[in-house]
């Protein structure tokens, strides 16, 4: 496969490699018959909201590596994420049972001189306070659109550095106005650490299952004792040794294939660790394929059998009771694409109807090339159709659409975005843990959470009473479509 | 001294967006990167007390998010189109447009495009805030003055007892919207009505319309803010009064007010009945808890060290020598003060009091903070008054910690207030909470 070509410090965009699109409006099941036929095109908007870039994508999952450091080569206003990963750091940490600790993350703080003259002597030195300072096993220099633009190179001083400080020094190119969609700085990221952290195996390790994962709560480890597998969950919250092992591992598998496709495919294509290709294990029919998937690679049939006959009957009169209680309710989600299907797999399996789905952007195929990943297709399969839009978070479609669909509650994986649900008076809230709705175990804690938002809507109605929404009323009344344009 | 920047506590020039989000109905269009914008309402909104989006802010701010061919062939186009949808999509009252660096870098012409929209009679502005051109102290600046170069017209004539107030940066101060209100309520019980233009109830544009209106100007601020007033009074004639020092408790507030007093030339008589009256209030619960003042200071803060901007570590150095008794350690001040203003900042600190002095570094790297007071030795355990970056800090070194700057993610703050009477008494209730919750 050509898609990992590690002599290059850079990679194509999500757009340029699977044909990534952020303007859609339909339904599931044309947008997935798009994809597959490879005839989805995107179209322009003329207005838009802000958005994120990918430098957020890859400094928060490098950040998270807890003996690495992350060096940002930008003016300070690209630091000022610096403090959510610092608490997400902790968090995690706290979470974990690990003393919590300040991220090692640094800026070389660009200034106007430096946008004439060079910011490269800024940048070294920035390099040796992190190595002095955090006394990290990696540093990864995250660049900028400022960087790019003034025409720094980077590469030229990651590879003198890393011979100077003997840890490796790894350019990471996330500069914001590369690319639209900002899960590109996954990629970005994953590069970085497939190019100089992970090493070719000296061992082989086959009970060990690489997760792509952010930093949900380890719900893995128990489900795979009972497989005799043992859960490696990367690369937040682990280390530069575990990941420069990734290929040692028998197979990788992703809770979100918008996360994950460049790391598990190129996991696979250089180091023939196998990916397993299925939907994401959400809701009992991706969660059934995605274990049979994982038995077939790692030889384990039976035994998965055996879990999802027990796992299913353990759920089985809960699940059933959730489902008379939430029947007939509509839920909205949005949400960073699989996830986003994943999300509404899990409302459909409680029984609920899924009035939209708003998605930031949609991966027509991923770097794997199998359909067998489809997530979307998965969803309509087995659930059914619904109406689906994406758009990189422009609020103002997503205010528009939940006026128009009015759903019992709103489901959202993305800051900054669930406030406009709770604005509207609908039961909202934040899925902050993606494990969280997760497998057999996750349908009965996501439907008791559904229960506990609906059945108690009281901060939701006062907010609504009492707030005023920043749109027009003539936008309110438009379609949510306007400013979409011709296709590109 | 290193360039590198650890724990940032201010953010690039186009952190100005914040000051206009805290602007009732105004609307900022971001012209940049697609990440700027919301990287920066996560520094300065979200993760700084858990502040949010506000009316357009967050995720609802227009933005161009520029990409390689905005880059390569320009981004004017692009903005048209976005200022064309937000004058559609939005309901605001002003429209504020900020440059990022790829704007700035490539050279768009965004002050000719923007002009061409307020030829039209639109009401919008333009203030070229790319990030590598300075901090978000100046980008605040660089708003207000956009706004008064592109949008104000004279006054016919000046309102009496009218005071426009360019103090704590909206957002940036993590305690603002608490602050602004608490120096409304002060100037108003002098007589004054203050015009204090930015957060809830601060009147929105037709309060912007009466800047130009003011019978004069007060800059409660140690130098931010300074290059508004001057702009001012170049360009209406309006006098300013610069008060370098954020008032908190009763000392520094009393003073401050009879300092207003003499500048409206107000009757001594009712600035006096007005002060006597709040400081009866203040001390009331000074002396109602004096016990405690006695008895449990026992583990009291041997040494205060202030990581804050110079509005903070400044206010309350003054407040904690000249009120409260304390004894100051090295104070740091992170707001990088043009050169011109750090002597005389330094100064204010050599002489908190008679014999009271503490030296100043001014410096916005938390590794460097980290490093100078792991080498001082404490006899007892020091306060740190800082971020949250600083708590791990404060466990290395053996102090307590109290978060009141920029990041402050181990608090939600609302309405609360530090400056005035009223403040000081909050600032005392949680500098000894700090201290109490660690038994």
């Amino acid at each position: 496969m050509a898609l990992v070509n590690l002599a290059n410090s850079n990679i194509q965009t999500r757009e340029q490699r699977l044909g990534s699109i952020i303007s859609y409006e339909g339904n599931a099941a044309d947008l997935a018959q798009l994809s597959r036929d490879g005839q989805l095109r995107d179209r322009t908007r003329s207005f838009t909201q802000i958005s994120s870039c990918a430098s957020s994508c890859a400094i928060c999952l490098l950040s998270l590596i807890q003996d690495a450091a992350v060096v940002n080569h930008a003016p300070l206003g690209c630091a000022a994420d610096f403090s959510m990963f610092n608490l997400v750091n902790r968090y995690g940490q706290f979470k974990r049972g690990i003393s919590p600790a300040n991220a090692h993350l640094v800026s070389s703080n660009l200034t106007e001189t430096d946008a004439v003259f060079g910011g490269i002597a800024k940048l070294e030195q920035a390099v040796r306070d992190a190595h002095t300072r955090f006394n990290p096993k990696a540093i990864f220099i995250t660049a900028s659109c400022a960087s790019a633009i003034t025409g720094e190179d980077i590469d030229a001083v990651s590879d003198s550095l890393e011979i100077e400080l003997g840890i490796p020094v790894v350019t990471v190119h996330c500069e914001g106005f590369r690319s639209k969609v900002w899960t590109t700085g996954f990629d970005v990221a994953y590069h970085a650490i497939l190019r100089k952290i992970v090493k070719p195996p000296q061992t082989k390790r086959p009970e060990l299952i690489n997760i792509i994962t952010f930093w949900g709560d380890d719900v893995f480890t128990e489900l795979f004792s009972k497989l005799g597998l043992v859960a490696n969950f990367i690369v937040p919250f682990s280390n530069i040794e575990q990941i420069s092992r990734l290929s040692e591992s028998g197979a990788t598998v992703q809770m979100c294939s918008t996360l994950g496709t460049y790391l598990a495919a190129g996991l696979e294509s250089i180091h023939g660790v196998p990916e397993i290709k299925a939907p994401p294990p959400y809701g009992l029919a991706g969660t059934d394929a995605w274990l049979r998937a994982l038995g077939r690679v790692v030889h384990k049939e039976t035994e998965v059998e055996a879990l999802i006959s027990s796992e299913r009957a353990a759920i089985a009169d809960e699940l059933s009771e959730l489902r008379k209680e939430l029947k007939g309710l509509t839920g909205y989600v949005a949400a960073g694409s699989v996830h986003g299907h994943s999300l509404a797999s899990v409302l459909r399996e409680l029984g609920m109807n899924v009035a939209g789905g708003c998605f930031w952007h949609h991966d027509p195929k991923f770097d794997n090339e199998d359909p067998k990943a489809d997530s979307l297709e998965h969803l309509v399969k087995s659930y059914g159709d619904f109406p689906v839009s994406i758009c990189n978070k422009q609020s103002y479609e997503v205010v528009n659409q939940l006026r128009r669909f009015k759903p019992d509650v709103f489901i959202v994986r993305h800051p900054g975005m669930a406030v406009w649900g709770g604005k509207l008076g609908i039961p909202t809230f934040l899925v902050e843990d993606e494990h969280f709705g997760l497998a057999y175990r996750g349908l009965l804690r996501f439907g008791r959470k559904i229960v506990d938002a609906v059945n108690n809507p009281s901060f939701y109605q006062h907010l609504a009473k009492h707030t005023r929404l920043p749109y027009t009323d003539w936008w309110l009344r438009q379609g949510s479509t306007t400013f979409l344009g011709a296709e590109e | 001294m290193s360039t590198t920047i650890e724990q940032p506590r201010q953010f690039c020039t186009l952190g100005g967006q914040q000051s206009v989000v805290a602007i009732e109905r105004a609307v900022p269009i971001v012209h940049g990167g697609p990440g700027c914008s919301n990287k920066l309402f996560g520094g300065m909104a979200f993760f700084n007390g858990f502040q949010g989006s506000g009316y357009a802010g967050g995720n609802a701010v227009a933005g161009t998010n520029s990409c390689e061919k905005d880059i390569v062939f320009g981004g004017e186009a692009r903005l048209r189109e976005v200022i064309d949808g937000a004058l559609k999509v939005m309901d605001g009252d002003l429209f504020v447009v900020l440059t990022g660096c790829t704007a700035d870098l490539v050279g768009d012409d965004t002050a000719t495009v923007v002009s061409e929209y307020r030829e039209r009679g639109v009401p919008i502005v333009h203030a070229s805030t790319g990030g590598f051109k300075r901090n978000n102290y100046h980008g605040h600046e660089l708003v207000v003055e956009a706004i008064i170069d592109q949008y104000l017209e004279p006054a016919p004539q000046i309102i009496p007892n009218l005071v426009n107030v360019w103090s704590v940066l909206p957002y940036q101060d993590t305690f603002w919207a608490g602050n602004l209100q608490a120096i409304r309520q002060l100037l108003e019980g002098l007589g004054l009505q203050a015009n204090i233009l930015f957060g809830h109830d601060s009147g929105g544009i037709d309060a912007w319309k009466k800047v130009p209106a003011a019978a004069f100007n007060i800059v409660l601020s140690p130098w931010t803010g300074l290059s508004i007033a001057k702009k001012l009074e170049q360009r209406f004639g309006t006098p300013y009064l610069h008060y370098p020092v954020l008032p908190i408790g009763a000392v520094e507030t009393s003073q401050f007010l009879r300092v207003v007093g003499d500048f409206a030339q107000l009757q001594n008589k009712d600035v006096d009945r007005y002060i006597e009256k709040q400081e009866a209030y203040f001390y009331h619960y000074l002396d109602r808890s004096a016990d405690f003042f006695m008895e449990m200071r026992w583990d009291l803060p041997a040494r205060f060290i202030n990581i804050s901007d110079s509005f903070y570590s400044l206010g309350i150095s003054r407040f904690l020598v000249n009120e409260l008794g304390l004894k100051p350690g090295r104070q740091f001040i992170t707001d990088n003060p043009p050169e011109e203003y750090r002597e005389v900042l330094a100064g204010q600190f050599a002489k908190l009091a008679e014999k009271v002095s503490a030296e100043v570094t001014f410096t916005h790297d938390g590794g460097e903070i980290g490093s100078a007071l792991r080498r001082e030795t404490f006899d007892q355990p020091p306060l740190i008054i800082g971020t949250s970056w600083d708590r791990d800090l404060a466990k290395q070194i053996g102090g307590y910690h109290l978060s009141i700057a920029l990041p402050i993610t181990d608090r939600l703050v609302l309405d609360r207030a530090y400056v005035g009477y009223a403040g000081g008494l909050r600032l005392v209730e949680d500098i000894y909470a700090a201290v109490l919750i660690t038994y």
